[in-house]
């Protein structure tokens, strides 16, 4: 009998909504519970700030560029490696419930087997889909051909209306404003709070373990859709968290002169979709000016966002509560992240998009190794400063396991403290951007190493190849002031943007077409 | 600001020629032989409504089915598009090998793009069904 493996996301939330980075919105005890019983990561990138491709760079160990799901809308394809499929065929069981979204949603005719499976079962076809033996599926809503909805239209059709209407009748991501600040994507929900697909999503994982036997490995993915948008948490739960006692987040320049004259020294998208003048990611309500956000707003979202993270960190301890119950405790490692992060009023924004900035590219990760482990693996409370990727996360569980990581995974396992950090060269993390949607192309390649994060920029509807952005992220850890013109720092950043292009992964030989929005 | 309206194209070129893909492609009856998600369709006049595997029934109006030209052109006509014009042209490029194209117009513009995206995975299923070479 092996170590097990719990792989826990959520999906877009920032680093800083946990307790054990200091947050202090949300109570986060059993999170921050496994950071101190494991090894906090304190620079986590994503490869990319969007779902499906940072989800496929999850599953493969690969670079956007190399798995090829460049955007939102590129499905990965079904043959593509999976480190899921490297454990089922070690012998682990093998489950992902939650937000898959390695296919698009967008799907009237269910052509993709990960939308198709919620209304034929669980088991894929041929017995597995990327090594998951078992799929059930959710996301951040009632809408779409997804076990959980159809779960809930089959036993709690009364619900189906409740949640947040987050495409509205132009098939566009719906602007329409609620709560008490008239917020985007935020909405009362009177759903019980058991039947919340967070608590939907912790029921069924519970489900499939009990039906594992005892003596068996097991790699179980529970991916939670929350806390991204849209932010319509059960209204029981959102007494939690007054917005009204939420302090402004040290990313949000209260006052506007200073928040325009930030985005300003940023290459020029920002300030265009700031303006709402261009949107380069779907997923951002096309009809929504970021310029209109108020101060009040940006405390209510953060109040619901905080709920959310709240509700996933209790459902997370009653599945580490079974866990125990069923004798595996000692025998379970716990990794805990999240696809990228989301801006939340930093700069006056919301959302997600080619702004590669902490808001979106730290990311909470947690990893509590197996106790029964210890002997071979890190001291309990290791922090990890180093820059590491989700790209090593592949590699991580096979190592977990016991199983040399196959050659086309691109990453390393993770370090368990600085010293092995500094011993197998973690000193650089790549984040990568591509996006081409109805005339609006955007495209930048990022890197951190040392104390930078330099993005360089290609050519692209506003931009002209000559663009960057170079921030010191001690000196100036909002990432305030573009220092990419900067005379003084030429040499740094020639060295930074050389390094960057060199270390480039390998790209995918033909590229995957777009096939949907998202 | 986003496109409301969108335009897509995708084209598959096969070692055929021209008739033994329009034979299929040109067939309005024989739509779910070759379209992945499309689990039947009854056809009424020039009216054809197809059946989705999701179980949305999605009524096509068809405007031109012209086998000297190979074209066929239709229009989805349910309440979810504003508008909407598809076009399939098969044409012979005189060397044994055709050029099956698929354009899409629509409103919104999200739509374009999702039809456009199974358009193009329905092409690459061509060469298996017909037996035949994709050459690009």
């Amino acid at each position: 009998m092996g170590r097990k493996i719990l792989f826990i996301t959520t999906d877009q939330q920032r680093y800083d909504t946990l307790g054990c980075n200091g947050g202090t919105l949300s109570r986060t005890p059993v999170i921050d519970g496994l950071a101190a019983e494991g090894i906090r990561y304190d620079r986590a990138h994503p490869q990319s700030v969007v779902c499906m491709p940072s989800r496929s760079t999850m599953v493969t160990g690969q670079y956007p560029s190399t798995h090829g799901v460049w955007m939102n809308g590129v499905p990965l394809p079904g043959d593509a490696p999976s480190v899921v499929e490297v454990l089922r065929e070690a012998g682990y069981r093998t489950a992902l419930v939650g937000k898959a979204h390695f296919e698009p949603y967008f799907d009237p005719f269910l052509r993709f087997e990960e939308n198709a499976l919620s209304t034929e079962g669980t088991t894929p076809h041929g017995g597995h889909r990327r090594g998951f033996e078992h799929l059930e599926t959710a996301a951040h809503g009632a809408m779409g051909p997804l076990h959980y909805c159809q779960w809930l239209l089959r036993e709690h059709p009364e619900a189906l209306g409740m949640y947040c209407r987050a495409i509205d009748d132009s098939l566009q991501v719906s602007a329409a404003t609620g709560g008490d600040t008239d917020a985007p994507q935020v909405k009362v929900n009177p759903i019980d709070r058991g039947i919340y697909h967070t608590d939907w999503v912790a029921d069924r994982v519970i489900d499939w373990l009990d039906s594992i036997d005892a003596d068996e490995d097991w790699f179980c993915w529970m991916s939670f859709p929350d806390p991204h948008h849209p932010w319509d948490p059960p209204e029981s739960e959102v007494g939690r968290v007054d917005w009204r006692e939420v302090p402004l987040p040290a990313g949000y320049p209260e006052d506007r002169a200073q928040r325009e004259a930030i985005i300003d020294g940023k290459p020029r998208h920002w300030r265009a979709w700031y303006d709402g003048t261009l949107v380069s990611n779907y997923e951002a309500p096309a009809d929504w000016v970021p310029a209109t956000l108020t101060a009040d707003q940006v405390r209510e979202v953060n109040a619901r966002n905080a709920v959310e993270v709240e509700l996933i960190d209790e459902a997370i301890g009653r599945v580490l509560a079974r866990v125990g119950e069923r004798g595996w405790a000692e025998d379970v490692d716990v990794v805990f992240t999240t696809d990228h992060g989301e801006l939340q009023g930093d700069f006056g924004l919301l959302f997600k998009g080619p702004y590669h900035v902490d808001a979106l590219m730290r990311l909470p990760l947690v990893w509590r190794p197996a106790p029964s482990s210890r002997a071979t693996a890190a001291a309990p409370a290791s922090v990890v400063s180093r820059p590491v990727g989700l790209v090593d996360l592949a590699p991580t569980f096979c190592a977990i396991a016991g199983i040399e990581p196959p050659g086309w995974m691109q990453g390393d396992p993770l370090p368990v403290d600085d010293v092995d950090a500094d011993a197998r060269g973690f000193d650089k993390v790549l984040t990568e951007w591509d996006s081409e949607l109805f005339g609006t192309d955007v495209h930048l390649r990022t890197m951190m190493r040392d104390r930078w994060v330099v993005t360089a920029y290609l050519p692209g509807t506003s931009h002209d190849g000559t663009e960057g952005e170079l921030y010191d992220l001690i000196d100036d850890p909002l990432q305030r002031v573009n220092r990419w013109d900067d005379p003084a720092l030429r040499p740094l950043r020639d060295d930074l943007v050389a390094d960057l292009w060199d270390s480039q992964p390998e790209a995918r030989s033909e590229r995957l077409a777009l096939e949907a929005p998202v | 600001m986003t496109a409301r309206r969108g335009s897509m194209r995708c084209a598959i070129h096969l070692a055929c020629p021209p008739d033994a893909v329009w034979d299929l492609v040109g067939a309005p009856e024989r739509l779910p032989d070759w379209w992945e998600g499309v689990v039947s369709c009854v056809i009424e006049g020039d009216t054809r409504t197809i059946q989705t595997r999701s179980g949305l029934p999605m009524p096509e109006r068809m405007l031109t089915i012209d086998n000297s030209l190979r074209r066929f052109q239709y229009r989805i006509t349910a309440p979810l598009f504003v508008e909407h014009l598809s076009t399939i042209d098969v044409h012979d490029l005189h060397d044994g090998t055709c050029l099956a194209v698929y354009s899409v117009d629509a409103e919104p513009a999200v739509l374009a793009l999702v039809i456009s995206g199974a358009a193009r995975a329905a092409f690459a299923r061509l060469p298996e069904l017909l037996g035949v070479e994709r050459l690009s």
